[in-house]
């Protein structure tokens, strides 16, 4: 019933089917070494047969690369990298955001100008440059990654926190709580964070789909893993020297990883948006 | 002072911290975390210390952290970008001004293809029918999430190596080796033009197709989603539907309804200039661009601190120049932008 019910609802195939895409590639990362047909590095093809890609058959469904590489393994092992960089990245955003964000709009005044005007600043900046910026620094691990992509996200969790806390500093409740003397932690944290935790949700949702891509960026750089360990975006790069000589199956599987990952966040951000009657975040 | 000059002289006065919030970032991140950027990068090669000392000299780099940042940004002004970490003697701000022109044409056409392929899937996901109705829509809502080197690469694919096309589109560089051009601004449409080289432009206006398709579909979805959701409101209006019963053809309709949502796009476009230049980047490394994007891939994988932290310094005071020049255009456009 409870299911009905949210497929009923404005939005909710677009969450259903937005969670459905995440925990699939969730159980991929955390079932790896089950599903897994080969290992990331283990040559799955006859010696006389590797140095050049080979095209999908029946054992290898995705192909292999040039080193023997079985495609579809690497994508199933490169799914941990992908999904620790930005369950890390979207945990250490919202840890420092949120709070951010519900502070600095709750008490307005010097100090929440000058951290809008900041947060601003880097909002408006593309988030692959500077996310590149902060991990050629670091060096790649999936740690930096992480920290790096923090660095981009931050903002978007701060500004849309802040914007809803100042929403809801105008509603009449608020004038009565103040009026009942309560402590500021205490309006903060039974009051306003319930109110603006649908809205952190939808961040979730729309930030992570965007991190994907940029850890997807980052990769594609060389700044997360170093092959040969599996990445999606380091695979993607790889593969593209082989696209050329007609070898499409390198590069096609692990975009299209990237790609339905990301939009998987996409459709729960904006259908949990619709779910709420919101206007998109943009 | 006349108000559109003090609304100008308040946009500017606005953007420049923001700009130097930025530059401050920057600095921080490439040049106080690195500790010393001279031994992170040469310091596993056995250089004897005298060297690393003349290296940093010439480098500016023992000076205090402080006079550092005062005087880079002094520089920036001029148009000194510092020198090369690797490249010995060569100026950070060569290679920016060789490499920005490519990046720039790169950035002006995929603007007109995302702006093209925007309105028309924003159109056909409110006036389109069935499957053709559906994938707007879906394109609109998800378009967005497609990994740019990845759309490059089925392009190219699909255009180059197994081409459905009677002919395959160029997929690397800017132009042809065979095909001679004379520089003059960099932009080589512009560079065919004024020196009257007709092959030279059909040549690279074919290089500029794949690159800036991808660009547009990707950035296209935005524009899509945004003439969607005006398209709907305005044509679920009254004064469209006392349109429709004074019998005026759909397609008038559609026309005033666009001219209409223009306005919300037009804000977007200013917006997106900061989207453009971060695909771009991706944009280049795919189809071999040589602008800043592969500058600044070329310079990583060197460990060339100065050279990325001049190019990622040069992006943040275009896009607060751009900004500003757009604040400018809607004032001038629409007086009652004062302040």
């Amino acid at each position: 019933m409870a299911k009905q019910a949210i497929l009923a609802r404005p939005g909710g195939l677009m969450v259903t089917a937005g969670l459905s895409i995440i925990l699939f590639y969730v159980a991929l990362a955390v079932l790896a070494p089950i599903l897994a047909p080969y290992g990331p590095t283990e040559v799955s093809v006859p010696k006389e047969l590797a140095g050049r890609p080979q095209p999908p058959s029946p054992e290898h469904p995705f192909g292999t690369n040039e080193l023997g590489y079985d495609v579809l393994s690497r994508i199933v092992w490169g799914s941990r990298v992908v999904v620790q960089v930005v369950a890390l990245s979207a945990v250490l955003s919202m840890a420092v955001g949120v709070p951010l964000g519900l502070v600095s709009g709750y008490y307005g005044g010097p100090v929440d100008r000058v951290l809008s005007l900041v947060m601003d600043s880097v909002y408006a900046f593309p988030g692959i440059l500077l996310a590149i910026a902060v991990a050629s620094v670091l060096g790649p691990s999936v740690g930096n990654a992480a920290i790096s992509l923090m660095v981009v996200y931050v903002p978007t969790y701060f500004r849309m926190v802040r914007a809803r806390v100042l929403e809801l500093k105008a509603r009449p409740l608020m004038e009565s709580l103040w009026t009942a003397g309560l402590p500021d932690h205490w309006i903060i944290l039974k009051h306003i964070l319930p109110n603006v935790a649908p809205t952190i949700l939808v961040v979730f949702g729309l930030a992570s789909a965007d991190a994907i891509l940029t850890e997807a960026g980052l990769s594609f750089f060389g700044l997360v893993v170093v092959y040969p360990e599996a990445d999606w975006g380091l695979d993607l790069y790889y593969g593209k020297n082989w696209l050329l000589s007609g070898a499409w199956w390198l590069t096609l599987f692990p975009g299209l990883a990237i790609t339905s990952f990301a939009a998987g966040f996409a459709l729960l951000g904006e259908g949990l948006a619709r779910m709420m009657g919101e206007e998109r975040w943009s | 002072m006349g108000s559109l000059a003090r609304y100008i002289a308040l946009r500017a006065a606005l953007i420049v911290p923001s700009v130097l919030i930025l530059y401050t970032i920057v600095f921080v991140v490439l040049r106080v975390i690195p500790g010393d950027p001279v031994l992170a990068v040469l310091g596993t090669k056995s250089v004897p210390p005298e060297e690393l000392e003349r290296i940093r000299e010439r480098l500016g780099l023992d000076k205090p952290l402080y006079q550092q940042y005062i005087e880079y940004l002094m520089g920036v002004l001029r148009l000194d970008f510092g020198e090369s970490m690797v490249y010995t003697g060569r100026p950070v701000w060569n290679d920016i001004a060789d490499r920005f022109p490519a990046t720039l044409e790169l950035a002006v056409f995929g603007f007109l293809a995302s702006v093209v392929l925007g309105l028309a899937s924003g159109v056909a996901a409110v006036k389109g029918r069935g499957p053709i109705r559906a994938l707007a829509n879906f394109y609109a809502v998800t378009g967005y999430t497609l990994f740019i080197p990845w759309i490059g690469l089925i392009l190219i694919y699909v255009f180059a190596v197994n081409p459905i096309l009677p002919f395959r589109l160029p997929v690397g560089g800017r132009i042809s080796p065979e095909v001679g051009l004379r520089e003059v601004t960099g932009l080589y449409i512009v560079d065919s033009i004024i020196t009257g080289n007709i092959p030279a432009l059909i040549d690279v206006l074919a290089h500029l197709v794949l690159p800036s398709v991808t660009l547009g579909i990707v950035l296209g979805s935005a524009y899509a989603r945004l003439v969607r959701s005006h398209l709907r409101e305005v044509l679920a209006s009254e004064i469209v539907a006392g349109y429709r019963a004074r019998g005026i053809p759909e397609i008038l309709l559609l026309r005033h309804a666009l001219r209409n949502t223009m306005v919300p796009i037009v804000t977007y476009m200013g917006l997106q200039f900061a989207i453009l230049l971060g695909g771009a980047v991706l944009t280049e490394t795919t189809f071999s661009w040589p602008g800043l994007g592969t500058l600044l891939l070329e310079r990583i994988e060197l460990r060339d601190y100065t050279a990325i932290q001049g190019v990622v310094i040069f992006f943040a005071f275009m896009i607060g120049l751009v900004s500003l020049v757009v604040d400018v255009i809607y004032a001038l456009l629409d007086p009652r932008i004062r302040y």
